[in-house]
């Protein structure tokens, strides 16, 4: 029943490129159209209107700051996680690959207090439209941190049994993972200065 | 029966998540199709009860079975979901693209076969939430297959709904043009090179990155219309409506053409998604049925990809009618009419390539055929359309209606239909009936055309879409009005015709003739496989290696009139 | 070509101009259709198994195909620069001068056109959405001096002949779309967005406004009436319309 199916460990020669690797660049290309959309959605819906509220009066920059500084941590830690593998040091990796979902959960806890902080002030996404984009997009941003978090988790947890089978396989998870947890926090720091800053 | 699960629902075999597709999108395919009946017997008798089948519908639809307007605008909207999202696409990519796709390359399966089995079962939710909408309380999304706001809006549940559904379908495409793409680029046979690709899979190829990257669009777009509806953002909802003499409560600041924009930014390049695939089955039977390569293949693949960049930069003529000034309309009739050179291009190789064949007129070349021509009209309809001051005239006539009807109807449709009758044999180890399919061919020709030529009549003279009693409040289309008595007969008659295709389908599993793993003579790699390949055992004997061009057929000084890919250059062959 | 595509009758200025792009266009389609299609059906016959056994594979090898496509490209060009973009140029900019020209505001609900007619001080009224009643369908404020003279009528849009007639576009609820098919004028209404249209209408005649875009059950039934009258009659109209 099981299928060999070609170049998911190692490149294909003319492409340079295992099958995951490519896969991953895809799926990321496409959540740039999508993020794209919606900022775009932003610009247009704030450069139209008249009245826009001052984005500064809502959000909680010194909080956001060290929400930047906790996901850029963690896009750190994820490469080292990748490159202790690469050394063949599992046991480090177990170390950064901790830390990143540290960093992760660390990330979520902030972004929940954030959110705690609007509805204290009864801000809800119908308020206004600033209000309603930065409920979307920074909701999205979460969702895709989740879905992170629950693949790293898995990396960290039973998933890291396949170190001892199929060792360049699970590097390849690994190296895609990471890819898209760069991804995750490239989305934030476009986030962080049209939300918070502009 | 854990065996007959594995293999069957939840398999993940490229060619049993092939049949899956098709099997259910040619369900959906008819389920819309059977809208559109229904439709078109308001429109050809309006406020007549319908017969026998009237009194179905329940009072909130059809008292005393008449349709509502409530019942016909669902109908309406979910004919062009069905149709395009549940129907055409699903069968041209997920069918299609999934059974020949892999075998066409020379791979054992898809790149990623449990990705695969989840797009087929997120495709199927999708279908099953869109289905369901239609027992709600107001029933199914009205707002038309567009859904433009605040119309939808203020539509009753039904549209919340199509939005869920409309997620799963986009989560499904991602997951298969992500996995398709991947196949494509790693999983060539050796040998394989990107110039010696059948056209079908450069279809499939172009068609993979469409859905990529315009889908995620629509996606932006149905999540702010969802917020809109549930959480009462007002994204699209300006300030100050007044609805039903009520003033609307929201804080407004909204715009609804960003909606337009964003799901035109999909629903454009979703034109060339219903359209490649279908190019590119059509390709394949002409070169087999004419035994003659096609004419100019690097035009057609350079084309094709042109085609695919372009349609990322002419939504907006959907949209001349918005407010558009001089020089944003020029910009997008610019490129709608640059647009239309690589279409023109390939149509004229379609035609070009009969030339010096030797035609063989079975079923699946006669839809194929047809294709030709029906796809050229409307392509050269779209022309009016296209450019915005002959479309102030023809904006939202039946002009519409007929152009684009005619690109995915006896265009696209007729292309899947020529499609199932070539491989089918594969599938299932059986040629169809050849006497059935040509009635299906000839019914279907004739009444299709009888459906949507007068379209064209009714447009120019103004008759506007979308109306539930077919424009007979109006007197400037007084003269053309009785066409819809003569079109929605036509569409019973075609609707008859389909019965063909239907019986078909199941009489050919145990009396179609035996086929064997070639019966076209053809040269692409599906038909190096064995006949019905083996389920989830790998497609071929042993791995093919690639030694020539897709159509080597009829090459000098060789004995038969085609030579497979996989077959290595021979001495004395003409090269 | 015009009498055969049977377009509505041409009763504005610039009628003849969209009706030459959609006539060039058909001429267009109806040469290479036949082009085409003789072609398409000669090598059907030609070429069919029984006539042409062995198939040549070079197939056809003149150039000629070539410059067709070049010709269709060309002709495209010139219909889309010389003929499309002014036309449509002239419809969004161009705008008469206000004092020339017959101005008014339609403001489209479900499901009906109101017709707001600025009256002889050639001012409108202020309106305000908290105003909105079935009697006041835009909620225009009679309080203001504006306002006096103000006429607003229901599905029924008179305008004077010969005189251009601007408006300005809008509606109270959903998108429709304010389409008068003899005049050759269609543009949506769009809620929070006002847009200006123009046009000359060139005869006199009553024919309908067709809402030209879904905007719910009753759109099949939101038809409204214009008449383009003798000026004479118009401000006689405009007049006794005025007068309370």
């Amino acid at each position: 029943m099981e299928l060999e199916i070609p170049y998911t460990v190692e490149e294909r020669p003319d492409t340079g490129l295992t099958n995951a690797r490519l896969a991953i660049w895809l799926f990321l290309a496409s959540e740039v159209m999508l993020f794209g959309s919606l900022f775009s959605a932003y610009v247009l819906l704030r450069s139209g209107s008249e009245f826009w509220p001052r984005q500064a009066d809502y959000v909680n920059i010194p909080l956001a700051t060290l929400n930047t500084i906790v996901l850029i941590t963690s896009s750190v830690t994820i490469v080292m996680a990748w490159a202790s593998l690469k050394l063949q040091q599992f046991r480090s990796y177990r170390l950064y690959m901790g830390l990143t979902v540290l960093a992760g959960l660390g990330f979520l806890i902030l972004k929940g207090v954030e959110y705690g902080q609007k509805f204290e002030h009864h801000y809800y996404p119908a308020t206004n439209n600033f209000l309603g984009m930065y409920f979307v997009l920074t909701g999205l941003h979460i969702a895709h941190v989740i879905g992170g978090l629950v693949v790293n988790l898995y990396l960290l947890g039973p998933g890291a049994r396949m170190w001892k089978t199929a060792p360049a396989q699970f590097t390849g998870r690994v190296e895609a993972a990471g890819l898209y947890w760069h991804f995750v926090d490239l989305v934030w720091i476009f986030l962080f200065p049209v939300l918070y800053l502009l | 029966m854990p065996t007959f699960f594995r293999r069957y629902i939840f398999s993940l075999d490229h060619k049993v998540i092939g049949v899956q597709y098709a099997l259910t999108s040619l369900v959906f395919l008819l389920f819309g199709f059977t809208l559109m009946l229904l439709m078109r017997w308001q429109l050809a008798y309006p406020g007549q009860p319908l017969p026998f089948i009237g009194g179905l519908f329940g009072v909130a639809n059809a008292p005393g079975g008449v349709m509502l307007p409530e019942f016909y605008n669902q109908l309406g909207a979910m004919h062009g979901t069905v149709m395009v999202f549940l129907g055409v696409v699903p069968l041209a990519v997920g069918g299609f693209g999934n059974y020949v796709m892999p075998l066409q390359i020379g791979a054992s399966d898809m790149a990623f076969p449990k990705l695969n089995m989840a797009s087929y079962w997120l495709y199927f939710l999708g279908g099953v939430t869109m289905l369901a909408s239609f027992v709600l309380p107001g029933g199914a999304a009205n707002s038309g297959w567009t859904a433009y706001p605040p119309l939808s809006y203020f539509a009753t549940i039904g549209q919340t709904v199509w939005l869920g559904g409309m997620l799963f379908l986009i989560l499904s495409s991602l997951l298969g043009s992500v996995n398709f793409i991947t196949t494509i680029v790693q999983l060539r046979a050796p040998g394989l090179t990107w110039f010696r690709l059948p056209f079908f899979v450069w279809g499939q190829l172009v068609t993979a990155f469409l859905l990529l990257l315009a889908f995620p669009a629509l996606q932006a777009a149905a999540l702010l219309q969802a917020m809109d509806r549930i959480f009462g953002t007002s994204f699209f909802m300006p300030s100050g409506l007044v609805y039903g003499g009520k003033v609307v409560a929201g804080a407004g600041g909204g715009n609804p053409l960003l909606w337009q924009h964003l799901f035109w930014f999909l629903a454009h390049p979703e034109v060339y998604v219903l359209i490649l695939p279908a190019m590119g089955i059509v390709v394949e039977i002409m070169t087999a049925n004419t035994r003659k390569p096609i004419w100019g293949y690097r035009l057609m693949v350079g084309s094709a990809i042109f085609l695919g960049f372009m349609s990322f930069l002419v939504w907006a003529h959907h949209m001349f009618l918005t407010g558009m000034g001089t020089s944003i309309s020029t910009f997008f009739q610019t490129t709608t009419m640059i647009i239309s050179i690589p279409s023109v291009i390939i149509l004229s190789a379609l035609f070009l390539s009969l030339y010096g064949g030797s035609i063989r007129f079975n079923t699946p070349m006669l839809f194929a055929l047809a294709f030709l021509p029906m796809f050229g009209i409307g392509g050269l309809t779209g022309l009016p359309l296209g450019l915005a001051s002959s479309d102030i005239a023809l904006h939202d006539t039946y002009y519409v209606i007929g152009h684009f009807h005619y690109v995915v109807a006896p265009g696209t449709i007729f292309a899947l239909f020529a499609g199932v009758y070539y491989w089918y044999p594969k599938v299932t180890g059986r040629l169809m009936n050849e006497t059935l399919g040509k009635i299906h061919f000839a019914g279907s020709f004739v009444f299709i055309n009888g459906i949507f030529m007068p379209m064209f009549i009714q447009g120019l003279a103004g008759m506007n879409r979308r109306l539930y009693d077919g424009g007979a409040q109006y007197a400037h289309v007084k003269d053309v009005l009785h066409w819809n008595t003569f079109m929605s007969w036509s569409a019973w008659g075609l609707g008859l015709f389909q019965l063909f295709f239907i019986v078909n389908v199941f009489l050919s599993l145990r009396t179609g003739k035996p086929a064997g793993s070639n019966p076209w003579q053809a040269t692409t790699l599906d038909w190096a496989a064995t006949s019905s390949p083996p389920l989830a055992h790998g497609n071929f004997a042993s791995a093919p290696v690639v030694h020539r061009g897709p159509y080597d057929y009829s090459v000098p000084g060789t004995r038969e009139d085609f030579i497979p890919q996989h077959v290595e250059h021979a001495d004395g062959e003409a090269r | 070509m015009l009498e055969l595509l049977g377009l509505p009758p041409e009763a504005s200025a610039h009628a003849a101009e969209i009706d030459r792009v959609i006539v060039l266009l058909h001429w267009l389609m109806a040469v290479l259709a036949a082009g085409w299609g003789a072609f398409f059906l000669y090598t059907l016959v030609r070429f069919r198994r029984g006539a042409n056994p062995v198939a040549r594979r070079e197939g056809i090898t003149a150039g000629w195909s070539t410059y067709v496509e070049a010709a269709v490209v060309l002709s495209e060009v010139v219909i889309l620069v010389f003929f499309s973009i002014p036309a449509y140029s002239a419809r969004v900019t161009g705008f008469p001068n206000a004092m020339e020209a017959t101005e008014v505001r339609v403001v489209a609900e479900q499901f009906a056109w109101n017709v707001h007619y600025p009256g002889a001080d050639r001012t409108f009224g202020r309106t305000d959405i908290r105003l909105v009643s079935s009697e006041n369908p835009i909620g225009l404020d009679r309080k203001d001096p504006a306002a006096a003279d103000d006429v607003v009528s229901v599905n029924q849009f008179n305008i004077p002949l010969g005189r251009p007639v601007i408006v300005h576009l809008t509606s109270k609820d959903v998108i429709h779309s304010f389409g008068l098919p003899q005049m050759r004028v269609k543009q949506d209404a769009i809620p929070g967005m006002v847009h200006d249209l123009w046009f000359t209408p060139t005869r006199t005649g009553d024919w309908e406004i067709v809402c030209s875009q879904l905007c719910g059950l009753g759109h099949y039934r939101m038809r409204g009436f214009y008449s383009v009258q003798a000026p004479e009659a118009f401000t006689a109209w405009l007049r006794e319309a005025a007068t309370p």
